[in-house]
């Protein structure tokens, strides 16, 4: 191992087994009591090969992580991206020691600290000041670690009024704080973190975001997995993405976030059921190399029973917060032709648009000005590619969305 | 794209600077994870986290009695409605015989001093897991803590109860003679003689949840094959060696042997044999606990 790498895995894989409900329903008693006898017999036979008990009628391999291999050096701040079941998480439990790995080998240098929740173990019946002091022992902390950052960690979360206060009466808001707090102390070498900035309110997940990077300041080896893409675009350098288990994408983190937008907007389509009666939204479809490129090339289909020849559609951009960042309509730009009556018709927009990189939801409006016939709100969301927003800002949801350049100077 | 926007203060580069030198020291130790890979460094690690156990056992401790209206005092309860029921069955009911002079309430007492610490431990390991399952599946540690510090609890009722037996002795006029320094040793004895039993018990009901039924018959049997509500010198001769198969029995026996002076007698065979009982259980408990431990978090 070259000195300056500290994780290293090699065909990395994690099988697990799953069990089922066979799909067609037993029709007889005598299929019922066959079925039994077989799925006990089978149940029987893996206790007695000490194997665990799985329930269901039949049994299937699944491997939520397959030869993954990649490398990690010191003081690198590796995002890894992927959707819900890619295997994100199985990936941290395996480098956090708390699963095995099924095949393949692993290997880490330096003290590991794991965040994949916030609050772990804390008790509901001890106070703030008890569970700070367990809670750091279970991340790791020694008694004089916790004791030498007490002070700073409740000035952090903000409870001193409600710190002999059993946590069971706190609000959930100042439990995740208190929470967040500790763990914001922690100081391995090594940081693993899942998904923690998800909870809170904006100004909480701000100050997460600003701790985080004065951890990453501190040149600390980071592992973290979000969906928040805003955020993982500003805080690493490099990025791995991961689909159904294995690695497509390791490189810089823009890359990994450019090719994930692309593989997620590739279902970036919906299409309605249409009553032929009215005018009506058939489908709307958002191009996928188009927004891994940062551009929004959106096509609406209507079909109508009549010709309409002035078509408005407009469409509007809003953010994860639900604000709208950009709107357009063919109304205002003008448009050439007119639809056919009862004849699917698609109507593109393209536009450039100078944002910083996240989800956005589309909503589509579709009219014969001034009348609105359709209207489909926040009907796909979609990730557009986009700048980071740079270090030293905080999230894209505190900043706004607008990626537009300013010259600075000192007068 | 990234603007170089720094967000620390100009105080804070020197430790950016110096930190990976100062990880970068010999003290790193190389992790290897791999499947069915066994730890060689186990009860380093195991030492490492001894903080980790100590918060945890006094989580528990400080938990146990929260949110009831009496507290503590069902420590002393328990065993004395226990240790009346007791005496009145087997002593007067059946008329069995005490150790020597002693009363036998006192005789019930000092058995039952070891046998609620082996049940209170059995019952608290064997949940431990399943109860903290939160932690096994969000945080790594050797999972050995988790049993033993839950089931360091019941050194508390432990405690609560030899105070209480103290008391009847200063009541019914017992005078503990010289063998009474052994009292350590044979606390440390019970507690071993419980760790065993309760290892294997958790390793087995993380996987099979039927442990969950078997415990507290075990438990209910165990009270009544144990010498609790007798002297085990009712049993005849001939059967005492297979008695003592039960490691209960050389604990039991052991107590009231350092805690009733010379009134009750030890069958060293015996004790011999329950001395290697608990051994051998001790070490089946740790190597069936530590052949699955790995497997816990996929499992709970």
């Amino acid at each position: 191992m070259s000195s300056d790498v500290v994780i290293r895995a090699e065909g990395l894989g994690k099988k697990y087994m799953i069990g089922h409900q066979s799909r067609e329903p037993y029709t007889s008693l005598r299929d019922v009591m066959a079925q039994t006898a077989r799925n006990f017999a089978r149940t029987a036979g893996d206790m007695f090969s000490g194997k665990a008990i799985i329930a269901g009628d039949e049994v299937e391999e699944f491997w939520a992580l397959k030869d993954v291999s990649f490398e990690i050096n010191r003081g690198d701040v590796v995002g890894i991206i992927g959707r819900n079941g890619a295997g994100k998480s199985t990936l941290l439990k395996v480098l956090s020691r708390i699963t095995e790995p099924s095949e393949g080998r692993v290997e880490i240098k330096g003290r590991v600290a794991s965040l994949l929740e916030v609050g772990t173990g804390f008790h509901p019946e001890l106070t703030g000041r008890e569970n700070i002091y367990l809670n750091g022992a279970i991340l790791g902390m020694t008694r004089e670690e916790i004791k030498g950052k007490f002070d700073e960690i409740v000035d952090f979360s903000g409870v001193e009024k409600f710190l002999d206060t059993p946590v069971k009466r706190y609000s959930s808001g100042m439990y995740v704080r208190l929470a967040f707090a500790v763990a914001a102390h922690l100081e391995p070498e090594i940081l693993i973190v899942d998904e923690v900035l998800a909870v809170g309110d904006a100004e909480f997940q701000k100050r997460c975001l600003g701790k985080m990077k004065e951890v990453v300041g501190l040149g600390r080896t980071v592992l973290f997995v979000s969906h928040n893409l805003a955020a993982v675009a500003s805080l690493c350098n490099s990025g791995i993405l991961l689909s159904d288990g294995r690695i497509t994408r390791r490189g810089s983190i823009l890359e990994v976030i450019k090719q994930y937008s692309a593989v997620r907007a590739v279902d970036a389509t919906v299409t309605f059921t249409v009553d032929e009666r009215s005018p009506r939204i058939a489908g709307v479809r958002v191009d996928p190399a188009a927004a891994a490129e940062g551009r929004v090339v959106v096509d609406v289909t209507v079909l109508s029973p009549h010709p309409i020849s002035t078509p408005h559609v407009a469409i509007t951009l809003r953010a994860p917060n639900g604000v709208a960042v950009w709107s357009s309509s063919s109304t205002a730009h003008g448009i050439a032709g007119k639809v056919e009556a009862s004849q699917l018709t698609t109507i593109r927009c393209c536009g450039c648009l100078p944002l910083y990189a996240s989800d956005y939801s589309l909503s589509v409006w579709f009219g014969e000005w001034p009348v609105a016939y359709d209207a489909k709100i926040d009907c796909l969301t979609f990730a557009l590619a986009g700048p980071p927003v740079p270090l030293g800002l905080a999230p894209v949801e505190v900043v706004g969305h607008l990626s537009s350049s300013a010259t600075w100077n000192i007068c | 794209m990234k603007l170089p926007i720094p967000e620390q203060d100009a105080a804070s580069v020197p430790a950016a600077v110096s930190s990976p030198a100062r990880t970068k020291g010999h003290g790193e130790r190389l992790l290897v994870l791999e499947a069915g890979r066994t730890e060689r460094n186990y009860w380093s690690d195991l030492w490492s986290y001894r903080e980790l156990f100590a918060i945890l056992a006094w989580r528990d401790v400080a938990v146990q009695y929260k949110q009831t209206f009496i507290g503590a005092a069902w420590a002393v309860i328990r065993p004395l409605l226990t240790m009346i029921i007791f005496t009145v069955v087997f002593g007067t009911l059946a008329k069995l015989p005490s150790d020597g002079q002693t009363p036998y309430p006192v005789l019930v007492m000092a058995g039952m001093l070891p046998w609620f610490l082996f049940s209170t431990m059995l019952g608290n390991a064997s949940n431990s897991l399943v109860t903290n399952a939160n932690l096994i599946g969000k945080v790594y540690f050797p999972r050995l803590i988790v049993p033993v510090a839950s089931s360091m609890v019941a050194l508390v009722d432990f405690t609560i109860t030899f105070l209480l037996l103290l008391g009847m002795m200063v009541l019914f006029d017992v005078l503990p003679s010289w063998q009474i320094v052994f009292m350590p040793f044979f606390i440390l004895l019970a507690v071993l003689a419980s760790l065993g039993p309760a290892l294997i018990l958790t390793a087995l009901n993380v996987k099979y949840r039927d442990f969950r039924f078997i415990i507290p018959f075990i438990v209910q049997f165990g009270l009544y094959v144990s010498p609790v509500g007798f002297s085990s010198s009712v049993v005849p001769d001939q059967w005492r060696l297979l008695y003592a198969m039960n490691p209960v029995v050389g604990v039991i026996d052991g107590f009231r042997w350092c805690l009733l002076g010379g009134e009750a007698q030890i069958y060293w065979p015996g004790f011999a044999l329950s001395l290697a009982v608990v051994a051998g259980l001790l070490w089946l408990g740790i190597a069936t606990f530590r052949a699955t431990e790995k497997t816990f978090a996929d499992l709970v």
